[in-house]
């Protein structure tokens, strides 16, 4: 009670700022409430239900949760995002950082490659898709084609299912201007001292990269991973429009199933359900990945 | 009897040179292999677009395709309603979607960064924790409501959310905001300036690179979006351009029924990467500023 009263405002000047700042911020706590409190809540409902967006909501308990044990639809899309998630963050961060320790050295016409490399981030996602369809394509695309000028056999990139990912995570890999464009501001606020003092005491340049630069850089390349892996749980886009998920559901990601299930199959009850065990898994990453990154991750600020 | 001065001599063997020079030959041949791949989907897309199918169906690849068909630009966009879809993407979502974004954005930024209200914290707390909701989880939900309101099919599904607030917008705003000095509203409020007219007539005017970064960025989400319109526009006459170009793909995937499908497919996308680029060239600053800003911050 006493802390409720606290956190009340006292004088009328307080009460004043309190109004004034309820008023302003009101746009998103309207917001909060009809986009997002009142959307989870029945996400959370229709999660335990059986609707089909005709009949009402039938309330069926855990059963959308328990059926996921031996879904083997289930089973596959999980197993594909996990194998996405685990390969496609930690090279998309790899690649990124890579292009940023390239830009951050001593080159000439640094901000011309800077916007090369970082254009592919904000192309609409739709032609990425069309353009890598084409040069992928196993007959027509340049990449094949002159393989077979060469006297090469052509790859089939996106269409094996035992290639698409892959070649999933080379597009990703090639779309990190973001990520790097980061990576590029945080480099530069390194202090050159650290680099002077290393370089007389001799260390070469790879010492410098492994004891100076990762330390320093460290926090960001946490903050990448982890917008990294929230967003590769909810990878949909790209392999939804190159292939719809195929060849052969290989690239039926998480996203994509439970795209189906809300809006093709209208099963709004195991699409909700979908929803927040993926809410659940993106959870759990995340903390995992802060709870192992207390070891490698370095803090400039904080007291030890 | 002047002093020596020692100077530290650190040995500088005869290999240094070439080893300094062969570092940077490295460096630069990695930078243009990578700048070159980087760009070649790009021209593979732009010079397939000027293709006929005799230069489109060959092996090896044409690089320089000559004669060029330039008008395959021109019939590819009248092929279908492209002029339709740029008007719903632009006039109908992505213009009014920044307008909601930049306001409400704003105005709530304000709130968070100056003034000092009890309860503000806990609140901007729960601000940054909506980040952490993935979108699925609201989809379902908010599709059957809007459903219920008659939204499908509208463009109020993908526009109106604009204007209660983005978290990520109000987040960057904030930390704009704080940077200002506070003595700018003090003196305001002394002379008698209410709370709106401060942030209209003060804070707005100094924050306009920031609100350049939010404007851009919500103008660019909307351009590129694909997944909101694939829920919500079923219609044709509704489409947006991203959903428009679909059309042109099917083509691609019935080869031999269509002619000129991939011609037409990159002259189409092409054309709907112009914007981005022409935005991005102009603007590179505010991309580079923004998407830093919004990294160190965090």
């Amino acid at each position: 009670m006493i802390a409720l009263r606290r956190s009340l405002p006292a004088t009328p000047r307080e009460w004043r700022n309190f109004l004034l700042g309820v008023a302003f911020a009101s746009p998103w706590i309207i917001g909060f409430l009809a986009f997002t409190i009142i959307p989870i809540s029945s996400s959370l409902y229709y999660s335990f239900t059986r609707y089909d967006l005709v009949r009402d909501p039938v309330w069926i308990g855990v059963r959308n949760y328990v059926a996921f044990a031996d879904d083997a639809d289930f089973r596959l899309v999980a197993g594909n995002t996990l194998w996405w998630v685990l390969l496609s963050s930690p090279l998309g961060v790899v690649s990124a950082f890579l292009m940023a320790l390239l830009l951050n050295s001593r080159i000439i016409f640094r901000s011309f490659f800077r916007a090369i490399f970082f254009f592919p981030a904000i192309v609409p996602v739709v032609v990425t898709a069309f353009v890598w369809i084409f040069l992928l394509n196993i007959q027509y695309g340049a990449i094949n084609s002159t393989l077979q000028a060469w006297g090469f056999k052509a790859i089939p990139f996106i269409s094996s299912p035992k290639l698409m990912k892959s070649s999933l995570v080379v597009i990703h890999m090639w779309s990190q201007g973001a990520a790097m464009v980061i990576f590029l501001a945080t480099l530069q606020d390194v202090p050159r001292s650290l680099y002077e003092a290393a370089t007389v005491d001799g260390a070469t340049a790879f010492r410098r990269l492994w004891n100076i630069t990762i330390p320093m850089v460290s926090p960001v390349i946490l903050f990448n991973l982890v917008i990294s892996f929230i967003g590769g749980f909810q990878y949909f886009t790209l392999p939804w429009i190159m292939t719809q998920g195929g060849p052969s559901r290989s690239a039926e990601f998480y996203a994509i199933y439970l795209y189906r299930n809300a809006f093709q199959w209208f099963r709004m009850g195991k699409a909700s359900a979908l929803a927040w065990v993926l809410f659940l898994l993106i959870l759990l990453f995340t903390y995992l990945l802060f709870r192992s990154s207390g070891r490698f991750v370095y803090y400039a600020g904080a007291a030890r | 009897m002047a002093t020596q001065v020692t100077v530290a001599h650190y040995p500088q063997p005869w290999y240094r040179h070439a080893l300094e020079l062969l570092g940077h030959f490295l460096k630069y041949s990695v930078l243009i292999v990578l700048a070159v791949s980087f760009l070649l989907p790009f021209y593979w897309m732009m010079s397939s677009a000027v293709k006929n199918d005799a230069q489109i169906y060959v092996v090896p690849p044409i690089w320089f395709p000559r004669p060029q068909f330039w008008e395959n630009f021109w019939n590819a966009w009248n092929s279908e309603t492209f002029n339709l879809w740029t008007f719903n993407t632009v006039v109908r979502y992505a213009l009014p979607a920044t307008i909601g974004t930049v306001l409400s954005s704003s105005l709530v930024a304000y709130s968070f960064a100056r003034i000092d209200w009890k309860g503000r914290d806990a609140l901007f707390a729960i601000v940054l924790a909506t980040m952490m909701v993935p979108d699925w989880v609201r989809l379902v939900p908010l599709f059957v409501i809007f459903k219920k309101l008659g939204w499908i099919n509208t463009f109020n599904a993908l526009v109106v959310p604009n204007f209660f607030g983005s978290a990520f917008f109000i987040f960057l705003l904030r930390q704009f905001f704080l940077a200002l000095p506070l003595e700018l509203s003090d003196a305001a409020r002394i002379d008698g300036a209410s709370e709106l007219h401060i942030f209209v007539r003060i804070i707005l005017p100094l924050s306009k690179a920031a609100l350049a970064v939010v404007a851009l960025f919500t103008f660019m989400n909307a351009w590129n979006d694909y997944l909101g319109p694939l829920i919500y526009l079923n219609r044709e006459e509704k489409w947006v351009l991203t959903l428009g170009v679909g059309r042109l793909r099917s083509a691609v995937d019935e080869i031999g029924n269509t002619k000129l499908a991939y011609p037409w497919l990159m002259a189409v996308s092409s054309l709907i990467t112009l914007p981005v680029f022409l935005a991005f060239f102009f603007a590179q600053r505010i991309f580079i500023e923004g998407i830093s800003l919004t990294g160190l911050k965090g």
